[in-house]
């Protein structure tokens, strides 16, 4: 590179060029004023991750190949009927944590149900409880959880990542109970048994095509829900079509590039004409974080009612996480309808729960690390 | 009387337009002669350097650093960030005023000049624009300019009214300096935690928007262009959307006093790189698309960008380690710089080793008008960087000499390794 080079190039704004000996041309450089030129640029890659730490660990549902979707739902079956002296010696004693952050009667109970059922031992460990120190990180609760000799952690929690975060501290295998407003696996497996139970009886090895022709439609508050998160993460890798409806303070439209196989329909009768399963989910009034909402343009426009279903969507699936508040989302008639199959996803979860603290604890293995 | 000889060396001095091979003698903190390498040689009692093979510069100038000191040496102290800069190659860091207390006091800012705070390079305190940072009442600029101040800021904090911002533009050209804007309308922020997008929706965090970056740059150039006669200087820190470039760019088309900086992990990172809530890709402005960090890189290759400016962020590791939205903002910077820049913008995107040093010194110092520093002229200060510019190393957070070891470049591949760092004539890292 010449002198001359340099002292063409280093230019520095017009406005201090009274300050530096730099060179200068007149009142503008070249370089600032020509239009960006589009270059091909190779930037640094993206490292992959380095998780899940344990192979017996569920913090997304991303985590799971469709062979070990299969495989659960096996194991879900397969427990389920299996006669309760003999599935209680399964995970006999074992040492199950169940840490949660949030109250929720559902998934709390459900784990616990399925963890008891295979006979091992459970602690609660909640902060309503306050059986967590005040103060203390998440971090060290899991330290002091694994140390006290936990085998595996079920975590709910109000913020996005923290099973993430809880993994890679305990290196233990950590079941998501539903993480801030991100995801909530085990959700959208019994939610995926409970809908092949009904469209593909029988069928528990599932394959990229195994929904095809499905429409599942997803209606309400996606931005801050964690169920509409795992079910679109999951179910088009069935196959199936993610229809999500709502309005855009819930629906912000980049939600389509969370993965392949998700669209956006804002009309909820259209969206009905196409489905073969709804997904109806609450307003989370907690995670509104100040934002206003008129509730009954609201249920103008997205609650699921006799009529309705009846008009545009009269064989679909209702589906529902829970819990449900009858007369906003959906109304009581609906909610105990025929098509309503809400109290089945209930069932359906302490089986598959059974399946995934059965993997948890089977054949966990955890990579080398700190930990 | 101490001297300093550094034989044989590349001499790469953008500002000066030198780039050959010459001897440099330093003597009593300046730069005494240059000459023909192996013309000089030295005398009694002068120290040389074999810089045989290596690249000669003047040392970096990192325009926007968090020293943490007074009230947070628990993340760094001014010695121990000064340390981490003379391992970088750096000579003279501008240190931010968020600090605790803030820096909005003559009294704060000679405290961090003092030698007792052990500095191994120069520190230029830029001093609070408003009164504890609040964005309300303005300090006392030409007290604050005497004590050693050379910017004005609100850091951390972006200056939002109007009406402050319009007079801290104006007050500040009154008495000769610049105003760096953290650019964020935090009234789109709110609990956000990273960029707004598909990422931060698949993650189930809230974004902040680019336009809180743009629109408040937009908004800030306006005020300039009404300010004309004023001649007021806005620096923008840590530019990192393409709306805000665009701007820059613009307001510089039409001859404004507007400069702007940006930080490798901004021309570098995306907010894919946040990964499953890594929270060493945490920082504010945070991580945006890969829009924007082509932008970032377009920027600089063509010239809008002024100065490469690490926003060097230290925190102690337990404040990393908790839920990504309750970590704060913020990752080290200032021993990566030099590696990624030549690594990137040098080795991969052909930006010539010249412009590439000029943007991490010449520039910056021009900007806020640091005399004497970001050149090796006869007469300037002995502020050197001698490093090797093949050489190819791996950065390990873990040997820093910052307190701190928040960084998203543990383990990244560096180029052109640091030998020696001369700070005003004394060495003050010596590389292996
Ligand atoms: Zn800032």
């Amino acid at each position: 590179m010449s002198n001359v080079q340099i002292r063409f190039l280093v230019q520095p704004a017009p406005a201090l060029r009274r300050s530096t000996g730099v060179a200068s041309e007149d009142s503008m450089t070249a370089a600032a004023t020509a239009p960006p030129v589009r270059r091909h640029l190779h930037p640094p890659p993206v490292a992959a991750t380095p998780f899940p730490y344990n192979s017996g660990s569920l913090l997304s549902v991303q985590d799971l190949t469709l062979e070990a979707v299969s495989h659960l739902l096996a194991r879900a079956s397969l427990l389920e009927n299996l006669d309760p002296l003999v599935r209680d010696r399964i995970l006999l004693k074992r040492r199950v944590a169940l840490l949660f952050y949030e109250s929720s009667t559902r998934t709390r109970t459900s784990f616990e149900l399925a963890a008891k059922g295979l006979g091992a031992d459970t602690t609660l460990v909640s902060n309503l409880s306050s059986s967590i120190e005040k103060g203390e990180t998440l971090k060290d609760t899991g330290l002091t959880l694994r140390a006290l000799g936990a085998e595996a952690i079920i975590l709910r929690h109000n913020s996005s990542g923290a099973p993430w975060l809880l993994e890679e501290a305990t290196r233990l295998p950590v079941l998501n109970a539903g993480d801030g407003m991100h995801e909530h696996p085990t959700q959208a497996l019994l939610d995926l048994r409970t809908i092949l139970a009904h469209l593909r009886p029988g069928i528990e090895a599932v394959s990229a095509d195994t929904l095809a022709g499905v429409t599942v439609t997803i209606t309400g508050d996606i931005l801050h829900s964690r169920v509409a998160r795992s079910n679109m993460l999951l179910l088009p890798r069935l196959g199936a079509h993610v229809l999500l409806c709502g309005p855009a303070q819930f629906l912000p439209e980049l939600a389509t590039g969370a993965g392949p196989g998700i669209s956006i329909e804002r009309d909820f009768d259209a969206a009905l004409r196409q489905s073969q399963v709804v997904m109806m989910l609450r307003i989370q009034a907690e995670r509104l974080a100040g934002q206003q909402i008129d509730l009954e343009h609201y249920k103008a426009s997205y609650q699921l009612t006799g009529q309705r279903l009846a008009a545009h969507a009269p064989s679909a699936l209702v589906m529902h996480p829970g819990p449900i508040i009858r007369g906003l989302e959906l109304t009581a008639g609906v909610a105990d309808g025929s098509q309503s199959v809400i109290l089945e996803q209930v069932r359906h979860g302490v089986a598959i729960r059974m399946a995934v603290v059965e993997r948890a604890l089977a054949d966990s293995s955890t990579k080398a690390g700190r930990a | 009387m101490s001297a300093l000889l550094i034989r044989n060396g590349h001499l790469i001095d953008p500002a000066a337009g030198v780039d050959g091979h010459r001897d440099i003698l330093l003597k009593d903190g300046r730069v005494a002669e240059i000459a023909a390498a192996g013309k000089l040689k030295p005398t009694n009692g002068t120290e040389s350097l074999d810089a045989t093979g290596l690249t000669v510069a003047p040392g970096l100038i990192d325009i926007h650093v968090h020293l943490r000191e007074p009230g947070q040496g628990y993340k760094e102290t001014i010695a121990t960030g000064t340390a981490a800069a003379a391992a970088g190659g750096f000579t003279a860091v501008a240190a931010m005023p968020n600090t605790s207390p803030v820096n909005d006091s003559v009294e704060i800012t000679r405290w961090m000049l003092a030698p007792e705070r052990g500095a191994h390079v120069r520190v230029y305190p830029i001093a609070a624009a408003t009164r504890g940072s609040k964005g309300e009442s303005l300090n006392d600029f030409a007290a604050l300019k005497s004590a050693g101040a050379v910017a004005v800021t609100d850091d951390g904090h972006p200056i939002l009214k109007d009406s402050v911002m319009r007079e801290t533009l104006a007050a500040a050209a009154r008495v000769g300096l610049s105003v760096i804007q953290h650019a964020e309308d935090t009234r789109m922020t709110q609990g956000a935690s990273m960029n707004a997008g598909p990422m931060a929706f698949k993650l189930g965090l809230r974004g902040m928007p680019p336009e809180a970056e743009s629109s408040l740059v937009e908004r800030d150039i306006r005020l300039v262009t009404e300010l004309r006669d004023a001649r007021s200087h806005l620096h923008v820190a840590h530019t990192s959307t393409a709306g805000a470039m665009a701007a820059v760019r613009k307001a510089r088309r039409n001859g404004l006093r507007v400069t702007c900086e940006v930080a490798p992990h901004h021309f570098l990172l995306t907010d894919e790189h946040v990964g499953f809530y890594n929270t060493n890709a945490k920082m504010n402005p945070p991580l945006r698309s890969a829009a924007d960090r082509d932008a970032m890189i377009e920027g600089i290759l063509d010239g809008v960008v002024d100065a490469i400016a690490t926003d060097h962020a230290p925190h102690a590791t337990h404040e990393k380690e908790v839920e990504f939205e309750n970590a704060p903002n913020g990752i080290t910077g200032l021993e990566t710089a030099l590696g990624l820049c030549l690594r990137w913008l040098h080795k991969e995107w052909k930006l010539p080793l010249g412009r590439v040093l000029s943007l991490l010194s010449a520039q910056p110092a021009a900007l806020l008008g640091l005399k004497g520093r970001g050149t090796l002229a006869v007469g300037s200060f002995a502020d050197v960087v001698v490093f090797d510019p093949k050489a190819e190393w791996i950065y390990h957070a873990k040997e820093t000499r910052s307190k701190a070891h928040n960084t998203p470049f543990d383990g990244w591949t560096m180029q052109g390794k640091v030998r020696w760092t001369i700070s005003e004539g004394r060495v003050a890292y010596t590389g292996a």
